[in-house]
């Protein structure tokens, strides 16, 4: 990958060009080094159409867009906590789960055409995994989007705000689920599918 | 001038309808089923189990190890293992299938059970004329159906079975000679033993333990 | 006699029809369904409507191990097994840092254009099958698909589904023999093309038919994201096996042929051009194959553990940009495993292509984008 690629120039070219973006690199520990650039929803398509009409980088081809699953995890860790019990300071120890609420993650792969480089790595994450799964749509940037937005929406439930004609496309209209989430169980032979009737 | 290039093209046309009765590079085809063209010898279709020997159930080589059970991508493999064991072509103690089944309509073979499996124990099978009228139990294999000899192996895979029958050659060699090494270690100990008779107690169980196998080998 | 403009102003304006071309349709290449609607015969509208083929590969691919994704990959664009292969273990060979062998890397050169040439061939069958040309171009081209298919059977085990690569190399070994035989098929190459070509590269009935139909501009194939010989018809240069020069194709001398107008006779020319190109790989290829192993020492074949982290490797599949994205949690089964499907995407972009053309126009622009339903359906 070139310096001009290299994620933290591409960050620091971001929150120079589109101001109160906020980038945040996210290493990658795989021998491939592609490192990838997580973007704020707010300033998300501002941050893509600089990216595309930048003189020097000039992101004109949005190869690949992946939705992503994370679950919902939970963390142990081991605290010392000092208590006061019948006026006698006592220290004891204590197991505090904080629960990490799972999200949804949409990566988009860019190139550019035009320079003959890449790829440079965004990603967007939803609030959770339920309730707020929208992202801003990047179609009117790139419309190599379009098919792939509405697969990320069909499979994984990211809805994608601003996508000019966001439907299932893969699976039939009336399913209900999406299929590649990571707790999702087909169900069993003979149990019909779960449908949504409209 | 217009019309040419139609020309040139019924040129081309006529260049390969007469060219058909003269040239072999432009008429490929033949008359399937009368006339049948030699199958390569790496073509694969459904997965066969292996025995040596002259019996299906003794000598087949599988040890139950289930890796391709695992491995199998369309998990199209069912193995059960049996309780008891035997000896194997070296005279090691190992498991057996009790049952083991294969869905060739789940089947696609691909060949990695063929790949991952360490005991030479399956291979592919050249056979592809196989319908049957029995849509599930047809196409439900059982171990009975699945077991081909050595000798049909030497006859579709002549390259692969020569080569894999070199290693287990070599195999059986190395063992024999292990084996072998190791009944003299014990008869030198024993021999020992015998000439301090304090220690006899001791050695003599453990050096008829080692020759034990040693002797299947030579029955075999 | 009335004009074409005064029978309309008597008739009034036309109504709209909706046809629903396909999932059964012989012109589809598969179950693949177009809402089109119509004013008289000119469309309006066409939304591509798929996923009569979908049996979630993705979702299957995450339930296996790394090396079980493999034979699975064979079943996407089920003409090229080879390239897709090929896509796969590059993406993992990225994730887990293996190395290729240098024999290995001629083999999967040699094998993989083969399947251009074989899959270049056949669409120009059908293509022409579609618009008219009964039989003829597609059986020249099955003769030749079928010499490639009988050399990828002696070398893999299967005509189609070949299941041949494995990450640090290919699974067997070819011969001399299997070597002289496609140096032998490779020398007949020239002459087929060149019958090929001539036997409707100038008919005129052809060049009235497609030139100025279906027309791509330049500008909305980049950003629709439009790959392969499509992308190059409307004369953007950019072929990955030139940017990325993946494996070994920076040793090769080639050129990228370029389109002009963008048309489907361009997207026609562009495979026929793009079939030479592969020979004069393939002649290259074969002679300066060296001796060696085809497997890395360290590559694994079971229990393939990469390191957390993620990879995106990308071929130029004979249908345009074929990429896998592949995210590791460090186990033995793949977290996230992605396909960037080319026919899939191809496919943005035929509604504006076939607007405002006829009906029977939306057939060859459809032909000309060369679509498998295995790969954009998954």
């Amino acid at each position: 990958m070139s310096d001009l690629l290299n994620a933290e120039e591409v960050k620091a070219q971001i929150e120079a060009g589109v101001p109160g973006s906020h980038v945040t690199v996210i290493p990658n520990g795989s021998p491939s080094g592609q490192h990838s650039l997580l973007l704020d929803n707010e300033h998300a398509f501002a941050v893509a159409s600089f990216l595309r009409d930048h003189p020097a980088l000039r992101l004109d081809y949005c190869s690949l867009v992946t939705g992503v699953d994370w679950l919902d995890t939970e963390t142990t860790e081991k605290i010392r906590v000092k208590k006061v019990v019948d006026g006698v300071e006592t220290e004891a120890e204590e197991t505090r789960k904080t629960k990490v609420p799972g999200y949804l993650e949409a990566v988009y792969h860019l190139f550019s055409i035009e320079k003959k480089h890449g790829p440079v790595i965004l990603r967007m994450r939803t609030a959770n995994r339920t309730g707020q799964t929208q992202l801003p749509s990047l179609t009117p940037v790139w419309r190599s989007c379009e098919f792939q937005e509405r697969e990320a929406f069909d499979l994984y439930g990211i809805v994608f705000v601003g996508h000019p004609d966001l439907r299932r496309i893969l699976m039939w209209d009336g399913f209900a689920d999406f299929p590649m989430r990571k707790d999702y169980h087909p169900p069993a032979d003979g149990v019909p599918v779960a449908e949504v009737h409209a | 001038m217009l019309g040419e290039g139609i020309i040139q093209g019924l040129m081309e046309t006529a260049r390969n309808f007469f060219g058909s009765y003269v040239e072999k590079e432009r008429l490929v085809t033949v008359q399937f089923p009368e006339e049948r063209r030699s199958l390569p010898e790496a073509t694969r279709q459904f997965p066969f189990l292996l025995y040596d020997g002259d019996d299906p159930e003794r000598g087949l080589r599988c040890v139950s190890c289930q890796i391709c059970e695992k491995e199998c991508p369309p998990r199209c493999i069912h193995i059960e293992k049996s309780k008891d064991r035997k000896p194997d072509f070296v005279g090691k103690q190992q498991f057996y299938p009790a049952v083991f089944n294969i869905d060739v309509s789940v089947c696609m073979s691909c060949q990695i059970c063929v790949e991952v499996c360490p005991f030479d124990a399956i291979r592919m099978d050249t056979e592809f004329e196989l319908s049957t009228s029995d849509r599930f139990g047809g196409l439900l294999w059982t171990k009975r159906e699945l077991a081909r000899s050595n000798e049909y192996y030497r006859q579709i895979h002549p390259t692969e079975a020569g080569e894999c029958d070199e290693r287990r050659a070599k195999e059986l060699a190395d063992a024999q000679a292990k084996a072998a090494a190791a009944a003299a270690a014990a008869a030198a100990k024993a021999a020992q033993a015998a000439a301090a008779p304090a220690a006899a107690s001791n050695g003599a169980p453990g050096s008829g333990a080692k020759s034990e196998p040693a002797k299947k080998v030579v029955t075999q | 006699m009335t004009s074409v403009a005064e029978m309309k102003a008597i008739a009034g304006p036309s109504e709209i029809m909706e046809v629903s071309m396909g999932p059964h349709h012989p012109s589809t290449h598969g179950v693949f369904r177009m809402d089109v609607r119509l004013e008289g015969e000119r469309v309006v509208r066409l939304k591509p409507v798929f996923g009569y083929l979908h049996r979630n590969h993705e979702k299957i691919a995450e339930h296996g191990a790394y090396l079980a994704a493999i034979p699975y990959t064979d079943r996407l664009d089920y003409l090229c097994s080879m390239t897709n292969n090929w896509g796969y273990v590059l993406a993992v060979e990225k994730l887990a840092g293996l190395q290729v062998p240098e024999r290995a890397e001629y083999i999967r050169v040699i094998v993989a254009e083969l399947t251009r040439f074989q899959n270049h061939a056949g669409l120009i069958g059908f293509l022409l099958q579609d618009m008219g040309a009964s039989g003829t171009p597609l059986m020249y081209a099955f003769r030749e698909r079928e010499k490639i298919l009988d050399l990828f059977e002696s070398l893999s085990g299967a005509r189609m589904m070949c299941n041949y690569m494995r990450f640090g190399g290919v699974r067997v070994d070819c011969s001399a023999e299997w070597l002289d035989e496609v140096r032998r098929l490779v020398a007949t190459l020239p002459r087929f093309l060149g019958e090929f070509e001539a036997l409707l590269r100038s008919n005129e009935i052809l060049m009235a038919r497609t030139q100025g139909v279906g027309v791509l501009p330049r500008e909305l194939a980049i950003n629709a994201g439009v790959t392969g010989p499509m992308l190059r018809a409307s004369g953007v240069n950019y072929d990955i096996r030139k940017v990325d020069k993946y494996g070994i194709y920076d040793r090769f001398d080639f050129r990228v042929p370029l389109g002009e107008h963008g048309d489907v006779y361009d997207r026609y020319m562009m495979r026929l051009l793009e079939m030479a190109e592969t020979v004069k790989i393939l002649e290259q290829a074969l002679r300066n194959i060296p001796a060696g192993p085809v497997m890395d020492p360290k590559a694994k074949l079971r229990g393939l553990r990469p390191k957390v982290g993620e990879a995106y490797g990308r071929i130029e599949s004979p249908k345009g940009e074929l990429g896998f994205f592949l995210i590791s949690d460090g186990s033995t089964i793949p977290y996230r495993y992605r396909v960037r499907p080319p026919s899939m995407i191809n496919l943005t972009v035929l509604e504006d292509m076939c607007l405002g053309q006829n009906i029977a126009d939306v057939v060859i622009t459809l032909g000309s984008v060369d679509i498998v339903l295995g790969e954009v359906d998954r």
